[in-house]
């Protein structure tokens, strides 16, 4: 029987051998310790865990039947409001969110809500059972932009209300940032991302990649010439930023989104494929977000010795607090209240080290956390041969330069409303980090739903 | 899938290939490029847009071989495909977008180097076609690298030919007929497109700096995906940064940090030397060849 106050601990590979490796950290619960773990919730008549997920997912009701041992019938519970539950319950940051609300975390740990639904969601890959889509077409044509979370959440509920959904994407493999971001330790590329793609294109959603809109069509095009009679913007937040201080070009200084794609998204950390990595023998990463976390756990996985270079202190740490908990298992050295001021190079450009200066905690700051600010005369030199710089991330705009009539903010954010993800443009929906800026895997399917249901309740009144 | 309609050889290592894409022929503008990656563990390979057919849907790419990826493509035939095929990307050259009025009274002169005659070929066709003749020099290190002379001559006002070995035509580096042309002969010319190896723009802006020619370069740094997320292909110009693959490729050749572009593009040298020892030897690659002191 489960400790009423303990969530069924789940295993995990041992922290020495998988700094070595890219298989997947967590290992999941199976069949036995998913209907022990179930039998912790106390299926809440007024269920405060729902309101913590963006998407609503009827959680007590799939928790119910993983208890019974209906695993099947639980899938199709979350069906009805995720369209990618292994990747939710992966990479969710469940603590703020589902899990966050749960009742049983006033006394004890709340129940282990993303992990349950990431073992149906596994079971349901596994089994290769199929999700319930509209019986046929009702003939209307919808166009997405970006196979993220949001575009993918968008076309899979259109899909399922009966429209012919096309996805465009600009690369050459489907998912956004779960392909070329989250790296395949945390969220396996075949197993899992490509296998819950594979059900959206069950429920009917077909897909063209390499499909760069603004440059190979425009929105007002796809409208015009290819009929498509509403669009959902969800292109994310790509483009990276740089901090502009001197030696920021020199060869072995990355932006994350670069370290991460050549490993993720091309490979590099496999020798059969062709794109080329620059592993490091001791990296830096700068900065303290999830980001930051990805790309020193891979420098780390491809031999480096990697530091976390960050300026405020452990407590301000944007990063989930079981991926810096993962990342210190694995070795990676945090150094604190640090901030680079250089980057120093040799005569062929390339890095060589680090100046940084220490910093210390003063009044706070317009974010609510107390504002660091550097202890004069504290600059040091660290030796390095690798930099990489994950200081986020603002959306592209490749899209809002394109598009008449579509109007953005001053952090280049296209403007929607939360509720329906109208834009300025009639027709036109978007969501997800386009909208909001760099935020979640779930905010971002929320805001495909919301997309979805906008464009629904549109179409349904012309 | 990308199917390959034509593909041929130009001139020793350098190759053509036309290429179905009826998505990027139907809005690509010349100085554009397109992002070709042959197999599922292929690398993104950015190549210029050398021609285009609306009608057909067809591209036109120029490549020469320098590394692993670009000798797989050499081996490619006509029926054979790419997996992936993506653009047009980039900005379309400056020249389409001015007033052709005003176009028309400019004196244009390109400079191109090498594989670089292929991305100046539809600039200057383009020009062409829209009553604009501008002059052109074509630079190669020797005959058997010359391509595209006959299809220039065609679109071209006025051409020069010149090798490095002067094996052909005139001899000696492409700056060399920029001097005479300029100092000697008196030309004047209100712009000058260099496009071609980085050292050979490098030199060229620095003449050209000299002589008062504002300058356009079109930059090939490495490249990963070409639409501004990674930020791999980023450049000094001026006191800015820019990312090549969205602001560019073309660039103010006054301004461009060439010292800073050239190192940056070595960067995967030695990685890619071993990529394309692996791929010549096949199996039998060990490491060591006798001349590096193998992998230690
Ligand atoms: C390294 C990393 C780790 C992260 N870890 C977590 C985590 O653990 N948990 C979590 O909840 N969130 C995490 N996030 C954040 C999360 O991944 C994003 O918030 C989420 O993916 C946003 O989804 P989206 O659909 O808005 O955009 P994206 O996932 O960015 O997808 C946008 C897609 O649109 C395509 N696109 C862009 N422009 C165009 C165009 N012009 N034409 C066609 N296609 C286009 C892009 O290529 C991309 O595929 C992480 C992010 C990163 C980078
Ligand atoms: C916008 C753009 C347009 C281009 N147009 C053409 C074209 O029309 N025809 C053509 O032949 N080539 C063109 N190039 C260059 C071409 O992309 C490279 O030659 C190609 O990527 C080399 O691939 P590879 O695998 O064969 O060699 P790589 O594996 O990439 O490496 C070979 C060597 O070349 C260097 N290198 C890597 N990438 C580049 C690069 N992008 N440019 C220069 N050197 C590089 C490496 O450091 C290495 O030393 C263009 C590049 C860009 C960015
Ligand atoms: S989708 Fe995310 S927030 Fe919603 S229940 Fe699952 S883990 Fe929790
Ligand atoms: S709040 Fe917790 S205990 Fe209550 S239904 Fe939700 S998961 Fe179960
Ligand atoms: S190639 Fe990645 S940003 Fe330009």
């Amino acid at each position: 029987m489960a400790d009423m106050l303990k969530k069924v601990p789940v295993r995990e590979q041992d922290p020495q051998v998988r700094a070595t490796n890219f298989e997947e950290v967590c290992l999941g619960y199976n069949q036995e310790e998913a209907m022990d773990e179930a039998t912790r919730c106390i299926n809440c008549k007024n269920a405060k865990c729902i309101e913590g997920c963006p998407v609503s997912i009827n959680i007590p009701a799939f928790i119910h039947e993983v208890k019974e041992g209906n695993i099947e019938e639980a899938y199709h519970v979350i069906g009805k409001s995720s369209a990618l539950p292994a990747v939710c319950g992966r990479v969710c940051p469940q603590e703020s969110q589902c899990e966050g609300k749960c009742i049983r975390g006033i006394k004890g740990e709340p129940v282990s809500i993303g992990k349950l639904e990431r073992f149906v969601a596994d079971y349901a890959l596994e089994h290769d059972i199929k999700p319930t889509g509209a019986e046929s077409t009702n003939g209307h044509k919808i166009a997405v932009i970006g196979s993220g979370p949001s575009g993918l959440t968008c076309a899979g509920d259109l899909a399922k209300l009966g429209y012919e959904v096309t996805v465009f994407e600009a690369l050459h493999e489907l998912g956004g940032v779960l392909v070329y971001g989250i790296p395949e330790f945390r969220l396996p590329k075949q197993k899992v991302v490509a296998k819950e793609i594979e059900k959206v294109k069950e429920l009917g959603v077909k897909f063209e990649t390499n499909v760069v809109i603004g440059k190979s069509t425009t929105i007002d095009q796809l409208m015009e010439e290819e009929d498509f009679e509403a669009v959902f913007i969800g292109s994310g937040a790509g483009l990276p930023m740089f901090m502009g201080i001197p030696g920021e070009n020199g060869n072995g200084v990355f932006s994350a989104n670069e370290y991460l794609t050549r490993s993720n998204l091309m490979k590099a950390f496999d020798d059969s494929y062709d794109t080329p990595i620059v592993a490091g023998k001791k990296v830096a990463v700068v900065g303290g977000g999830n980001v930051a976390m990805d790309a020193a756990r891979t420098a780390k996985r491809l031999g480096a010795e990697v530091h976390v270079v960050y300026r405020r202190s452990e407590a301000e740490l944007p990063a989930r607090v079981e991926e810096v908990h993962h990342a210190k298992e694995e070795g990676i050295i945090f150094d604190l209240l640090t901030n680079p001021k250089e980057i120093l190079v040799d005569e062929n450009d390339a890095v060589k080290g680090m100046k940084v200066v220490k910093m210390e905690l003063g009044e706070p700051d317009a974010s609510g956390r107390r504002r660091p600010v550097e202890i004069a005369g504290s600059e040091y030199e660290i030796e390095l041969d690798t930099v990489i710089m994950s200081l986020g991330t603002s959306p592209n705009p490749l899209i809002s330069s394109t598009t008449k009539g579509l109007d953005i903010n001053n952090r280049k954010c296209i403007i929607a409303t939360e509720e329906d993800g109208k834009t300025s443009k009639a027709a036109v929906y978007a969501g997800g980090d386009a909208v909001t800026g760099a935020a979640t895997v779930i905010l971002a399917m929320g805001a495909g739903k919301a997309g979805a249901k906008g464009i629904h309740e549109y179409l349904s009144n012309k | 899938m990308y199917k390959i309609l034509k593909a041929e050889e130009l001139a020793d290592k350098i190759y053509l290939m036309d290429v179905h894409a009826p998505r990027v022929a139907s809005h690509c503008q010349p100085g554009q490029f397109v992002i070709v990656k042959l197999d599922d563990k292929g690398e993104r390979i950015p190549l210029t847009i050398c021609d285009y057919d609306r009608e057909a849907g067809t591209i036109t790419i120029v490549f020469q071989i320098v590394g692993a990826s670009t000798e797989k493509f050499a081996g490619l035939k006509a029926g054979d495909t790419f997996r992936d095929f993506t653009g047009p990307l980039g900005c379309a050259s400056e020249l389409v977008e001015e007033d052709l009025e005003s176009l028309k009274k400019k004196k244009i002169l390109f400079v191109a180097g090498g594989v670089g005659a292929a991305p100046v070929y539809p600039q200057v066709k383009w020009l062409h076609n829209h009553g604009v003749d501008a002059d052109v020099i074509i630079g190669s290190k020797t005959q058997n690298m010359l391509i595209l002379e006959k299809e220039m001559e065609a679109v071209a006002g006025n051409l020069y030919v010149t090798t490095d070995d002067g094996s052909y035509g005139r001899s000696g580096m492409v700056t060399k007929v920029i001097e005479e042309l300029v100092k000697e002969k008196g030309n004047q010319y209100d712009v000058c497109i260099a496009i071609g190896p980085m050292i050979m723009m490098k030199f060229v802006c620095l003449l050209t700096k000299e002589l008062n020619i504002p300058t356009v370069v079109s930059m090939n740094p490495i490249m990963v995906d070409g639409t501004g997320m990674c930020g791999a292909c980023r450049l000094q110009v001026g006191d800015e940064i820019k990312f090549a693959c969205v602001d560019g490729p073309e660039f103010d050749g006054h301004l461009v940090d060439f010292n800073q572009a050239m190192k940056r593009s070595q960067m995967y040298k030695t990685l890619e030397g071993r990529a394309m020892l692996k791929l010549q030897e096949g199996d039998t690659h060990h490491g060591g060849c006798g001349n590096c002191g193998g992998e230690d």
